[in-house]
């Protein structure tokens, strides 16, 4: 028998080929998007991933300790820079949602993804145990949340925000205030829906307006969704075979390389292909569900659940924006979607992630 | 809250955050499985109609004009064929850089402004990938300076076509009509996309439109593989068009030619029909239009100059063309004169003229004892006068219709105008008067109210030299051509009253004799007045007024063969104008050289041939119509 050393047993090996496995059928599909050349895309993705998975798990070997300590401090400078983009973007005459650092573009609402989930984590953490029906779980919160989404709202950035608030909101959920609070918060937001319509640009506006009827404006705003919804539909059950998809190699699918690539693939791989995936990201989520309700810690187990919703949410948009039951907002595919911000917030989701479950293989659980 | 609430602690947090993450969990695990079904549905329920639809993005469908089919002629000689044409058109979507392109263009091929003017109304009426025409029957060299700046003009798309040729231009104008670029109207009515397609020509007059179904063909369709942007990737397939049908006439193309040529430049028609068949074999009105410049869409001075010609180009006088026939109809009256008891030899004396009451209705010459035949001969009026007072023009209409007067003949593209045979009935019915015996003298010398057109002259020759009743075809369709319930008697007695007017002793058409060993031409010379009867001598002034000439014939006088009617307007008398034109062309038919050599003299006297005419004519036209008053130019 093999002894396998400690060492390498501590690698996750599962989750590596998962994330794996989604992130190289995604080269696959950008290798075919780009007329089957691992140039401009899929070649800088896979280089890509192994740097962001090497960081995720040098993430995943930080004591959990570090994580809740620095958490604060991570939300107000992450604050800080989403206000410095938007005095930025207000000088410059336009809207702006990245700094420019020299070697990369960073998008602070990105981070902010990450930095809301931890943040709240720690505050519910905090909270006495009989604090949890009080006012004083709530007011925090919804600050924490209301103002960095209201600056992602302002760059304007929906998909972000949303993003921000369901991250948020998920913490809130798991943290055990009551149902009701939640109950009344949806129906109070389906009655200032058209309120906060008339909130939004022009633009998104014209969005939601094509989601509900795509047919309306086929070759204008509804061409995106007409034609995603061409592309998987025409791929069928088993596609039509890697790199003959036409919509793809015709230029008829916009962004079949970012937020459009499951359409790209899907008319290539077919249902079979769309299925495949499907399931790789149910692997990925269940992981991150089992890690929170095995997390030793409080902060770990709001974590790992609000992460995972954040991971969650990118996957279900993306999904439903392609095939026609979201407007278009403009969120990538998790892994699959070329493209550097979206991976890096990803994979330092599942960075902390992977040191919760590290730091409940440590330790007895605190709170039995 | 009026609900018990369990205590809050540690434990029930734990136990809260379990049943919460599970719940968090398992609606994650639903809109997955919600998001597999929409997929399954999209992909496997609503696959055939996104396959479609994928399918009419990636494939775009260009049609490709057929080739028309040809018109030949007996011998099988084209009279209208394809010539290669080279073009350029626009395609509107693949069109980027508009102003640029354009630009190129207009230098390249040095459009004119109301081309641009033209390009640019279509661009924006035009959609997709609807092709919209640049410039059509460019030379190789213009052509070449497009393909090798291909590259830097995204849209255009230069195409090798075809184009309607007719070889002998202006000689088969009336005949086979010509060709031209659908207009919005005849889109709208066919609903066919061929019909927008640049370099598609319908047939829009004469035998073109009438065998449009038959020569259309099937078109041809090309389909490649575009971008979204409109960039061709491949070549998909491509099927070829289906030429149209030939259609096979009787006309033979040479004689036609001849007889186009040998009208000079006279206005007038020239029929020929085979007497065995009723084939026809010339079919002739000049002068006439260039179908080559209608097929390549006619310029408005080109067709100004046509519309102003007093001769009428655009006029087919052959079948819409109405005269008196004048003495032609004599040989028509002695048919029906003999039928009706008339002894052919019995003479009549002409003084001069016939008397009838207090009027004097007068003679040419005074030809004194006259028989039939020599009546004839000599174009007597007098005895055709003696001839209708004593049985009156009733007696004489039906034969004039047996013979194919006023009658409309089922002839493949014509438009006829049938003119009139009259008798009593038929004024009765028209002026409500009594028919009077001045009516009938009139008409027996084919006056009046007599009017015909050169075909049924041609037919009437045809008839009296078969002896039946020959219907005149293009194509080949059977006619059942019955005898003419004609004594033979009668017809003996006009036909060598007819071979007497050009071969015997002082016949009228004397000067026409055929210049040929055994063979003989047999005819009979009119000339019909244009102003009323007496007024003027109809042989000079001004051209308008001057007599038509005409002549019927048929040659040989033993055996007919071929059967002809020549009418030339304004010709001053038939044996002058019609009878020597009738000569050649029947010269032609049986001994080519010698009468294309009186043809070349003739030419080099009007000027050349006819194109060359025309040529000259329309320039000169132009620089008169653009030099038009000059204002005086202060000093």
């Amino acid at each position: 028998m093999i002894v396998v050393p400690p060492a390498i047993q501590r690698i996750p090996w599962k989750l590596i080929a998962v994330l794996s496995a989604i992130t190289g059928f995604g080269l696959l599909v950008l290798y075919s998007a780009a007329g089957g050349n691992w140039s401009p895309w899929a070649w800088q993705q896979g280089v890509r991933f192994l740097v962001f998975l090497a960081v995720a798990m040098a993430i995943g070997r930080f004591p959990l300790r570090i994580f809740e300590d620095f958490s604060y401090l991570a939300y107000i400078g992450v604050l800080i820079l989403l206000i410095a983009v938007e005095l930025l973007g207000f000088v410059g005459g336009g809207s702006q949602r990245w700094l420019n650092l020299g070697f990369m573009n960073l998008q602070p609402s990105e981070l902010m993804k990450v930095t809301i989930v931890v943040a709240l984590a720690r505050f519910y953490a905090q909270l006495p145990p009989g604090n949890t029906r009080s006012w004083t779980a709530l007011w925090p919160a919804l600050i924490m949340i209301g103002v960095p989404a209201a600056l992602v709202m302002l760059q304007p950035d929906l998909g972000t925000a949303l993003s921000i608030c369901i991250g948020g909101i998920v913490v809130m959920f798991v943290a055990g205030l009551p149902f009701w609070w939640f109950g009344s918060a949806v129906l109070a937001g389906s009655a200032a829906v058209p309120v906060l319509f008339s909130f939004l640009h022009d633009y998104q506006q014209k969005r939601v307006l094509i989601f509900l009827d795509p047919e309306s404006d086929p070759l204008g705003a509804g061409y995106h969704i007409s034609q995603s919804k061409i592309a998987i539909g025409s791929g069928g059950i088993g596609g039509k075979g890697f790199l003959n998809g036409s919509q793809s190699h015709l230029d008829y699918l916009p962004e079949g390389h970012t937020d459009f690539i499951f359409a790209t693939m899907a008319e290539e791989w077919g249902l079979i292909g769309g299925l495949a995936l499907l399931f790789a990201f149910f692997l990925l989520l269940r992981w991150g569900t089992r890690v929170a309700i095995r997390a030793r810690t409080r902060f770990g187990q709001l974590t790992a659940a609000g992460l995972t919703m954040t991971i969650f949410f990118y996957i279900a948009i993306n999904l439903m924006m392609v095939m026609g039951l979201a407007p278009v907002v403009g969120i990538p595919l998790p892994l699959f979607s070329y493209g550097g911000s979206s991976m890096l917030t990803i994979m330092t989701c599942v960075g902390i992630i992977l040191a919760i479950e590290n730091d409940s293989k440590t330790g007895t659980r605190r709170f039995h | 809250m009026s609900r018990k609430s369990p205590p809050i602690t540690e434990a029930w947090r734990g136990i809260t955050f379990t049943r919460r993450a599970l719940v968090v969990g398992g609606a994650q695990a639903a809109v997955g499985v919600a998001l597999a079904a929409r997929m399954a549905y999209i992909s496997v329920v609503d696959n055939d109609r996104y396959v479609l639809e994928s399918e009419s993005n990636r494939v775009n469908l260009t049609l490709v004009p057929p080739r028309r089919g040809w018109i030949v002629d007996r011998n099988g000689k084209a009279l209208a064929n394809n010539r290669v044409s080279l073009r350029i058109d626009i395609i509107p979507d693949r069109l980027h850089n508009k102003a640029f392109v354009l630009g190129q263009l207009r230098t390249l091929l040095r459009l004119d402004g109301d081309t641009m003017d033209r390009i640019n109304r279509d661009l924006k009426a035009a959609s997709g990938f609807q092709p919209v025409a640049v410039a059509e029957d460019m030379t190789e060299a213009e052509y070449a300076s497009i393909l090798v700046r291909l590259p830097e003009m995204p849209g255009i798309a230069p195409q090798r076509g075809f184009a309607r040729n007719y070889p002998t231009g202006a000689a088969v104008g009336h005949l086979i009509g010509y060709v031209g670029a659908p207009n919005a109207e005849e889109y709208q009515q066919a609903k066919d996309p061929l019909y927008i397609t640049p370099g598609y020509k319908i047939g829009k007059d004469g035998l073109e439109k009438y065998f449009q179904p038959m020569l259309k063909g099937k078109p041809g369709a090309r389909r490649v593989e575009v971008t979204a942007r409109g960039r061709v990737v491949r070549d998909l397939d491509t099927q070829p068009d289906v030429q149209g049908k030939t259609v096979h006439l009787t006309i033979d193309a040479d004689l036609q030619e001849f007889v186009a040529r040998r009208m000079g430049r006279e206005s007038g028609a020239a029929v020929v029909i085979d007497c065995t068949n009723g084939d026809i074999l010339s079919f002739v009105s000049m002068p006439s239009f260039d179908p080559n410049s209608f097929s390549d869409g006619i310029s408005n001075s080109e067709y100004s100059w046509l519309r102003a010609d007093d001769h009428q180009p655009l006029i087919n006088k052959a079948t819409r063309g109405l005269y008196p026939p004048g003495s032609t109809l004599k040989p028509m009256a002695a048919i029906a004169a003999i039928d009706h008891g008339v002894d052919p030899s019995e003479r009549h004396t002409c003084i001069g003229g016939y008397r009838l009451g207090n009027r004097f209705f007068r003679c040419l010459g005074t030809h004194g004892s006259v028989d039939m035949p020599t009546a004839i001969m000599k174009s007597c009026n007098s005895y055709f006068y003696w001839l209708a007072h004593r049985l009156g023009y009733d007696a004489m209409a039906p034969t004039a219709k047996l013979l194919g007067l006023g009658e409309e003949f089922q002839l493949a593209g014509s438009s006829q105008r049938y003119g009139t045979i009259p008798d009593s009935a038929w004024k009765m019915k028209k002026y409500d008067q009594q028919w009077s015996a001045s009516d009938s003298l009139n008409a027996v010398i084919g006056q009046g109210y007599v009017s015909v057109n050169p075909l049924q002259l041609a037919v009437m020759a045809a008839r009296i030299a078969s002896g039946r009743r020959l219907y005149p075809r293009l194509i080949n369709r059977e006619f059942r051509n019955e005898p003419l319930p004609f004594s033979p008697e009668a017809l003996a007695t006009a036909r060598e009253g007819m071979d007497l007017v050009v071969n015997g002793p002082g016949g009228t058409a004397g000067r026409s004799r055929l210049p040929l060993d055994g063979i003989t031409m047999a005819g009979k010379t009119g000339t019909a007045q244009v102003r009323g009867l007496g007024t003027g001598n109809g042989k000079s002034g001004t051209w308008k007024f001057r007599d038509h000439g005409l002549f019927i014939g048929f040659a040989p006088v033993v055996n007919p063969r071929y059967a002809t009617a020549v009418v030339i307007e304004h010709g001053m008398g038939g044996s002058r104008a019609a009878a020597p034109v009738a000569k050649d062309f029947m010269t032609f038919l049986f001994d080519r050289e010698k009468a294309m050599e009186a043809l070349d003299t003739f030419e080099a006297g009007w000027g050349g041939t006819i194109k060359e005419r025309m040529d000259r004519d329309y320039m000169a036209w132009k620089s008169g119509a653009s030099s038009d008053p000059n204002p005086e130019l202060p000093q």
